[in-house]
């Protein structure tokens, strides 16, 4: 911990020597990272990348410090060859916050951008496609904002009084009756009002072009949306592509159609009260997510909460047997996508349904977990679950992956489908911040567990997969060097698994966190996922953000898909593999 | 040769079908409609067909298993002896807000008393998450086994009241018994470290 300490500060410190009149560091209490000045980012982000090799930005983030009446975006930025995470922010004026946008130099932060405009009502200058991204065009201010409030407001902060000691029960229907339930701005009905053209939608792209040849023929490009409401984009996810004949020409990501505003939540909720929300976002991975959390907010907590040993292999263990039902999944709906009609996903369904049962066990739930506590787990393993664990990781799952892989990995429909389709370069891969098997099946071989080790992973020895020529097929191959992979880290982590406390200093039902920031990241089964928090000293977070693997994977969708046939579009969201709980929030 | 690798993944397909059949030949009847050959489906070296006739069979649930919040009672000379306190600390804990607790007053003095007059759970915004189980410092609420809770009128069937969220101790033990038996051996020990206290002091 202090080698990394000292290792982040000698790089603040030669940044700073290196462009002194543009940046300085955040002396705020608790605060990491550097303010960089507003007007000289995109000269000073230039640099940083050529000179210093910080290649990835990871996640943009938007803060409302309403009391000191300012904006602050906060960029978290790494070198794709691994080491820690450079912490970089702008502060701008609340009352005009415009920040120059990034896209030029990271095409990676386009949605992210949007992101921040939408809910935090944040500019950015010179952003090619500056609308909201998660809630509607016609929708009024921006919800993430500390003096916005919800039409069903209840309270700043939970727990909310009315609740004991005199809570008469109250049916949340009566108080948020149907159709008086939202706010529109001044002067908009939504009877009356007409939605953005196909072309809007469209718009900074191209509009539909029409050709004519010399035989006097028309030919027409045509708009085709995929989705919302389509089996093989696993939720409601929908895709505007323009075709012409049958190649894609532009093809623009619609979402937000399950989002809920979990940061909104997030920031009335108290820190505990936090964790099962965080279940809900990838609800195939929820203990992964906790994990995360969990890592976020023992940063900010100090050392006494740190995890016992025992605690720590059985996160591991936990997290693998996730990654592993995660990509089982992933691949068995992948030949779905592909229109190989679930028989391969049932077999997938069957391993994970097994997975589901140790996490019954142990954690109560199949879905839900809810596991993972700050400082440890919520309860230790029961009789009997160790002695299933091997069983399951040293006999059933490595002939289950061997037998998926005999199954599908040389049928030559699926290598038809999927070689040299919906290719990302390496380059691409940085440049779009894609994360986790999307960016390595593109030959990067980042991996955070081994980049910048969280937990105990430092302990155990494993392979970062990677694969080269970033196509749909690799997408789906290197979801088999994983699941194996993980089965290796399952084995040594469940023979060495010591016994001993599971939860040490569990922390009261409310407390108070210390002030300061923190970015908890751990390498997901979707990649990077992060838990940004500023904790203002109180029993709330200021601001919860979460970096959400799906969601920032999709903005080399569209890169992905030009020049692809239509029916391809289908395989390629599919080896991405998104969840709409993450990609929404 | 192509169609080689449709062959081989048809091989696999093939292999799963035989062993359905070689599986029910060799277990017979045994393995379904009993919660053995339920159990069995359920281990690491499972074979043949997965799926559970619901709800004919079922899968046994684990102790851990949660699922919506109910109050404890102890049955004492045949009263209902209600464990909780009314001190709010799962309402203040629950992430959903679903819980509303009226403290019982004393009726002459005003005063609170240590026992809830109304206790109400909003099931439909219930996560299942166990908090209140896990932060109740009285063992008073704990997670449910039962499931099934279909009902045709929201109100009714989904707004636990008092009366309907009260079960006897006897219940938990039931569902709970690894649980149950750790937190009276714990109970027991804190009453012996008691008497051995005033033991002392005498």
């Amino acid at each position: 911990m202090n080698d990394q300490t000292t290792a982040i500060n000698k790089i603040n410190q030669a940044i700073i020597k290196r462009f002194p009149d543009w940046v300085q560091i955040d002396e705020r209490e608790g605060y990491e990272g550097l303010v960089v000045e507003t007007a000289q980012l995109i000269p000073f982000m230039e640099a940083l990348q050529d000179e210093f090799g910080y290649d990835s930005l990871t996640s943009v983030t938007g803060v409302d410090y309403l009391p000191e009446d300012k904006m602050e975006v906060v960029y978290h930025i790494y070198k794709s060859t691994g080491g820690s995470i450079l912490v970089l922010k702008v502060q701008v004026p609340r009352s005009n916050p415009v920040v120059p946008s990034l896209v030029s130099l990271f095409p990676g932060a386009a949605f992210q951008e949007r992101e921040a405009w939408d809910l935090l009502g944040i500019r950015f200058e010179g952003h090619p496609n500056l609308k909201r991204i998660l809630m509607w065009e016609g929708f009024a201010g921006h919800p993430l904002r500390k003096d916005w409030r919800e039409a069903f407001y209840e309270g700043e902060f939970k727990p909310y009084e009315d609740r004991w000691p005199e809570g008469k029960v109250s049916k949340v229907e009566t108080s948020n009756p149907y159709q008086e339930n939202i706010r529109y701005p001044e002067g908009f009905n939504p009877e009356t009002w007409i939605p953005d053209t196909e072309e809007l939608l469209l718009q900074g792209t191209a509009s539909i072009k029409t050709e004519t040849d010399d035989m006097g023929l028309e030919t027409e490009q045509l708009v085709v949306n995929l989705g919302p409401q389509h089996p093989s984009t696993h939720g409601v996810f929908r895709m505007v592509a323009k075709l012409e004949g049958e190649t894609v020409v532009d093809l623009e990501p619609v979402m937000g159609y399950l989002h809920r505003n979990h940061e909104k939540i997030g920031e009335r909720n108290t820190y505990s009260m936090n964790m099962p929300y965080t279940d809900r976002l990838d609800y195939f991975c929820s203990m992964s997510n906790n994990f995360g959390y969990a890592l976020a907010v023992e940063k900010l907590l100090g050392e006494k909460y740190q995890p016992p040993e025992r605690a720590q292999y059985i996160r591991v263990i936990m997290a693998e047997l996730t990654r592993i039902l995660n990509h089982f999944m992933a691949i068995g709906f992948f030949l779905n996508d592909l229109g190989a009609y679930f028989t391969p996903a049932l077999y997938a369904i069957k391993e994970r349904e097994l997975i589901l049962d140790i996490f019954e066990a142990v954690a109560g739930s199949r879905m839900m977990c809810n596991y993972f506590r700050f400082g440890g787990v919520v309860r230790d393993l029961p009789d009997g679950m160790e002695e299933h664990i091997r069983k399951m990781v040293y006999e059933r799952l490595p002939r289950q992956v061997d037998e998926m892989d005999r199954y599908l990995v040389e049928n030559e429909i699926v290598v038809g489908r999927s070689q040299g389709v919906g290719v990302l370069t390496p380059e691409q891969a940085i440049a779009y911040s894609a994360v986790g098997p999307v960016l390595r099946a593109s030959g990067v071989p980042y991996d955070i567990r081994r980049a910048d080790p969280y937990s105990i992973y430092d302990r155990f020895e494993f392979d970062v997969a990677v694969r080269y020529h970033g196509d749909v097929y690799d997408r789906f191959l290197i979801r088999y060097d994983e699941i194996r992979q993980s089965i290796r880290i399952l084995q040594q982590a469940i023979d060495t698994l010591p016994e001993g406390e599971i939860l040490a200093n569990k922390p009261a039902y409310k407390f108070r966190m210390p002030k300061g920031e923190s970015y908890g990241r751990v390498e997901g089964p979707k990649g990077e996922l992060g838990f940004y928090i500023v904790s203002d000293g109180t029993d709330n977070p200021w601001r919860y953000h979460v970096r959400a693997p799906s969601f920032i994977n999709l903005t080399g969708l569209r890169e992905m898909s030009l020049g692809e046939k239509v029916a391809d579009l289908v395989a390629i969201l599919g080896s991405i593999d998104i969840v709409l709980g993450e990609v929404d929030r | 040769m192509k169609g080689q690798g449709i062959l081989k993944g048809l091989g696999v397909t093939l292999k799963h079908i035989i062993d359905t059949y070689l599986v029910d030949i060799k277990t017979g009847k045994d393995r379904y409609y009993n919660k053995d050959g339920v159990r069995q489906r359920m281990t690491s070296d499972t074979k043949g067909i997965f799926t559970v006739n619901y709800p004919e069979e079922r899968l046994p649930l684990a102790e851990a298993f949660r699922y919506v919040p109910f109050l404890v009672y102890d049955e004492e000379n045949g009263e209902q002896k209600v464990r909780c306190t009314a001190c709010g600390i799962c309402a203040k804990v629950c992430p959903s807000q679903c819980i509303w607790i009226t403290r019982a007053e004393d009726p002459e003095t005003g005063k609170p008393l240590k026992t809830p007059a109304e206790f109400a759970i909003d099931i439909d915004l219930c996560m299942n998450c166990g908090y209140c189980a896990e932060y109740c410092p009285f063992d008073a609420i704990k997670m449910d086994h039962d499931f099934e809770l279909a009902g045709y009128d929201r109100v009714e069937a989904n707004i636990h009241l008092k009366e309907r969220l009260l079960k006897p101790a006897s219940y938990y033990a039931g569902i709970r018994p690894l649980n149950y038996a750790l937190e009276q051996k714990a109970i027991a020990e804190e009453a012996e470290r008691k008497a051995a206290r005033r033991a002392k002091r005498n």
